[in-house]
Formats: structure tokens, C-alpha cells, sequence
């Protein structure tokens, strides 16, 4: 069973079919339910507090903006985590969405530096596309250690 | 209207760890803050119809957000865009969704770009100014003083108290803040001495600026209100402008406002914020090095050449230092005084002049505004006359003067 990180890390369908494949997804959701479920500082909606986008230096720079950091002090850890990667392009919002454009390049860019397996893949256009677009989550997760294959 | 609704168009606040302290600003003006629910199907064609194609899906929700409160298909009172500190995409929305609504309807519009170090405390007088300006219509239209009322501004550099009966100013009083309460009631007892009135003859007192809560509970006030909607309401009564559109530009000792202005209400804002370089208080330090008066200063200026000193730094500590060096390379005092009134408002230009909509007339007002050298500085800046009307270093407590009046018949 391998850690796979999602994008968009919010897609649930995403992280579903990961889940169903015989694998760990890592995902917001999971993160942002630790955050909250954890006994702190009481800063809703997320639970994110100042002291996040402090830890979000790690992968960004003090000059790069808050919200980057914030994000980062999320999703960094899963990154950290990660045995293989799923990266669907152009996902349309009901999808998943990310919020910020540049956490968004911050984090493609260092699942690519990172070296392990990745599958890139465009959101699907029409119902054809759709089932290819499942049939390769598939045959990349059976691949992976763990795997159906 | 009780509780005024505040519609939040933004990207990062919850990432930031900021949310709370924006939620806890506008509770403690008795405002909610609100996201405007919108339908998938909106947001792409919203966006879409606005024409501005940024990356980030955030952004582009407070596009579309935007569009439905000027189309009216979301109810709010007022409109606060924040997004993050350093970022050119979402510093680019800002601006232009701020003119966007301004331009498009009537709603007050404060924008605001955060670090995780924000607080609600930096928050609140914007909060405040939108709250009042969404509650208080009736009682900014106010265009003339009656009766005898008391204004008085607890500023953090001065105490200004102004004493005015039937829509004259009959007495001033001016000091620098020390304790802020003892420093009020100097500048009272001044006020009142000048108009040869004694207290029980006041009918109605305003306070603001920065002591506004402690002073106004002292002097048992009947309005308390942030400086930024009491300042242009000063500055359109002193300079005869209440009519039409118009900027108000103050340069506090700790920070500064810039306002734009439409037949004496606040549209948009902003209110920095920046460095201690660009305030009233590094003219001050320029003064005491140079050995002179801060009076004195405007005049010193007016005959330098700022173009001969190099002086830039938003920091009061670099820019303090640009200033020894010049002098020590044998700089005259008046480019030297010329130079610091050019810095700061350059600064001032740069920094906050970029976000409002800068319209004729442009009123300086403050204390600031009688050091002749800052006010040519922006003028020269702006490419427009400036007007400095007669007490303008008064406009806070002239504009609580003038809107305590209001109480006097309880309206």
C-alpha cells in the first residue's frame, strides 16, 4: 500500500478512488480534520493559525506571501509523505479546486523535484474521457508497491 | 440598521491564520462578515464576463462575488477585499475590484492586504469607518453646525479640541499628547478659554482619533467615531466642497489616510499603514536634527531643491540616516528639508495615492498639511493644486463638531 498525494488535494473523488484502489490517499481533507481536531488556538474556519504560514517557511521563502505559507504549512507534510503522486490538470471546480495559483506552481513543482512515481493526467472533456481518465488512475495505482498488479 | 453586513471578498485570510482577527474587527463594531454564496455556473460566467484572467481560483471567486453585489443578486451594506501582502496577481484583483464597486455602486469599500501579523486591533478603525458610513448616512449629510458643540481628536502625535456655535469655529486648542485623557482636557480648557464659553454652555460633544473611546467616555461624548469618516466630513466642510467628488489626504504622526470622497462621505480608503519614513513623525526628527521648529520647516523646504539630496527609505531609522549623510557631505539645510518633505510624500504617493481615485479637489488636512515644503512635494507629485484649508491641522475636531451637532436634536 503506497501514500499517494492528490491534486487537487480537495478532490474527494480523487482521494476516493485512491482510497478504493488499495491505497492511502493524501489529502486536504485529512490534514484540515487533524488541524481541527487537534486542541489549540481557536482560529476557524481552518484552524490555521498565525503560527502556520510560520511553519510554511520550510517550502517557501519570508518574502513569498502568507496565504502561500498557510497553504504550505498544509500540504508540505503530505508532500513529505508521499510514495507516488496524482496530478489531474485543468480540473474543473466541482472537482477540486486550489485557491492560490502560486501554491499551486510551488507544489507541482516539488512533486517533480521530488522524484517519485506521477501521474499526469488532463481532466476529462466528455464521457470517453472519463472512463479512460479512471481506467489510467487504475492501471498507475495497481502499479504502484502494494498494488493490484 | 442594527447589524451591518459586511460582504468579505478575498484570497488567503483563512490560510493566513487572519480570519479570526477580521471576524473579530467587524464583531466589535456589531457587524457580521459574510462570503456571498454564489452557483458554479455563476462563478465561470461572472468571471469570465469581467475579463481579468488570473490563475488563482480564489481570485477569481471574489470576482465573481464582486459582480453579484453590484448586480445586486447579493444583499450586503458594506464590501472588505483582503488579500495577501506581496502577491501581484491578487494585488492587481484588489485594486481593480475596489474601482469596480466603487464605480458600480453605492457600497463603502475597504481593501486591505494582510500578513499573519495582522490583528483586529489594525483592522478595526477600517471596519469601524465602514460600519459608520453604511449606518450612519443620514447623520454624515450633514453639512452644516448648530447650536454649540465640542470636537475633539486624540491624535497620536497631538490633542486637538475645537470649540464651534452656529457653523463658526469660535475656539481652538492644540497639544501634544501625553496622557491621553490630561492632554484632552488641556486642549478643552484651551478650546473653551479661546471661545470664552464655559462647559455646561456645550451642547453636544464628538470625539475621534486614537483616544477617541478613552477621551469620549471621559467627556461623556455623544458621538464617537473613527477618524476616517470624520476627517473628510472636516475637510469638505473647512475647504467648501461638500458638493460633488473630492480626496482627502492626511498624514498623521503614525499613519496615514487617504480618502476618496463623494459629496462628503467616504467611498474608498485606505489607511496605512506603511513606515514610519513615510509619517509626520520622521518630519518631525527631521526638524529636531536640522535644530529647528517643525513650524519652521515648511519654510526651510520651500527653499531647497529636493532633487539634490537622495532620500527614499520607508524606514525612519535608513531614512534618518540618508539625512546626517547628507548634511555631513555638506548639504544645505533647506535641500536637506526639501528632500525629507519630497521622501515622504513620494512615499505617500506610491504606497497608498495608488489606491483610491484621485479627484479634484485634493484637500490636505492635518498638521502636516501647514509644512508648505510636504504640500508642494505632492503637488508636484500629483500634477494638481492642492488645497489646504484655513484650521486644517483641526479637521478631526471640526468634523466631530460639526456631526456632534446632529445629537443636539438627537437625529
Amino acid at each position: 500500500m503506497a501514500k499517494v498525494f492528490i491534486f487537487p488535494t480537495t478532490s474527494l473523488i480523487l482521494s476516493d478512488l485512491v482510497a478504493r484502489f488499495g491505497h492511502t490517499p493524501l489529502s486536504a481533507a485529512m490534514q484540515i480534520r487533524e488541524i481541527i481536531q487537534t486542541p489549540g488556538l481557536e482560529s476557524p474556519p481552518l484552524q490555521i493559525t498565525p503560527e502556520d504560514p510560520k511553519k510554511g517557511l520550510r517550502w517557501a521563502a519570508v518574502e513569498v506571501p502568507s496565504g502561500v505559507r498557510g497553504r504550505m504549512s498544509l500540504y508540505g507534510p503530505l508532500l513529505d509523505r508521499a510514495e507516488a503522486a496524482i496530478i489531474v490538470n485543468n480540473a474543473d471546480y466541482s472537482f477540486g479546486c486550489m485557491g492560490c495559483a502560486r501554491t499551486n506552481e510551488l507544489l507541482m513543482f516539488l512533486i517533480r523535484k521530488k522524484g517519485i512515481p506521477v501521474l499526469d493526467l488532463e481532466y476529462p472533456a466528455n464521457e470517453e474521457e472519463g472512463v479512460e481518465f479512471v481506467a489510467a488512475i487504475k492501471r498507475f495505482l495497481d502499479s504502484l508497491p502494494g498494488g493490484r498488479a | 440598521m442594527t447589524r451591518v453586513r459586511i460582504a468579505q471578498l478575498s484570497c488567503g485570510p483563512e490560510y493566513s491564520g487572519v480570519q479570526k482577527e477580521i471576524n473579530d474587527a467587524a464583531e466589535a463594531v456589531d457587524a457580521e462578515i459574510f462570503f456571498p454564496d454564489l452557483k458554479l455556473a455563476d462563478i465561470r460566467r461572472s468571471f469570465s464576463d469581467f475579463g481579468l484572467d488570473v490563475r488563482s481560483p480564489d481570485l477569481k471567486l471574489a470576482i465573481a462575488r464582486a459582480k453579484a453585489l453590484v448586480e445586486g443578486r447579493v444583499e450586503a451594506d458594506a464590501v472588505f477585499i483582503a488579500t495577501c501582502f506581496r502577491c501581484a496577481e491578487a494585488a492587481i484583483v484588489r485594486n481593480e475590484l475596489r474601482r469596480f464597486i466603487h464605480e458600480k455602486s453605492r457600497l463603502p469599500v475597504v481593501s486591505y492586504s494582510f500578513t499573519e501579523r495582522t490583528t483586529s486591533g489594525t483592522l478595526l478603525t477600517r471596519m469601524e469607518a465602514l460600519t459608520t458610513i453604511a449606518r450612519r448616512r443620514a447623520l454624515l449629510a450633514r453639512e452644516v453646525q448648530e447650536g454649540i458643540t465640542m470636537g475633539v481628536d486624540s491624535g497620536s502625535s497631538t490633542t486637538k479640541a475645537v470649540v464651534m456655535k452656529n457653523n463658526r469655529i469660535i475656539g481652538t486648542g492644540w497639544l501634544p499628547t501625553t496622557g491621553v485623557i490630561e492632554s484632552a482636557e488641556n486642549a478643552v480648557s484651551e478650546a473653551l478659554s479661546a471661545a470664552g464659553i464655559s462647559r455646561d454652555e456645550i451642547q453636544a460633544i464628538g470625539t475621534t482619533g486614537y483616544g477617541r473611546f478613552l477621551v469620549g467616555e471621559h467627556l461623556k461624548a455623544d458621538l464617537i467615531q473613527e477618524e476616517l469618516t470624520v476627517n473628510s466630513k472636516g475637510a469638505v466642510f473647512l475647504a467648501d466642497s461638500q458638493h460633488g467628488p473630492s480626496t482627502v489626504i492626511d498624514i498623521g504622526g503614525m499613519d496615514n489616510k487617504a480618502i476618496s470622497v463623494q459629496d462628503g462621505i467616504p467611498g474608498t480608503f485606505t489607511m496605512g499603514g506603511i513606515c514610519a519614513g513615510a509619517s509626520g513623525r520622521f518630519l518631525e526628527m527631521t526638524a529636531k536634527r536640522l535644530g529647528v521648529d517643525i513650524t519652521e520647516l515648511g519654510p526651510l523646504a520651500m527653499k531647497g531643491l529636493s532633487q539634490k539630496v537622495p532620500m527614499n527609505s520607508y524606514c525612519i531609522v535608513f531614512g534618518t540616516q540618508s539625512l546626517v549623510n547628507a548634511l555631513a557631505a555638506g548639504s544645505t539645510p533647506e535641500d536637506v528639508a526639501a528632500a525629507a518633505c519630497h521622501s515622504v510624500a513620494e512615499q505617500v504617493f506610491e504606497q497608498q495615492l495608488q489606491e483610491v481615485d484621485i479627484k479634484e479637489p485634493v484637500i490636505m488636512v492635518g498638521g502636516t498639511s501647514l509644512i508648505q515644503g510636504l504640500v508642494r512635494a505632492m503637488g508636484d507629485l500629483l500634477q494638481t493644486p492642492i488645497t489646504v484649508p484655513p484650521h486644517s491641522q483641526y479637521i478631526g475636531a471640526v468634523g466631530s463638531a460639526l456631526l456632534a451637532s446632529g445629537f443636539i436634536r438627537r437625529e
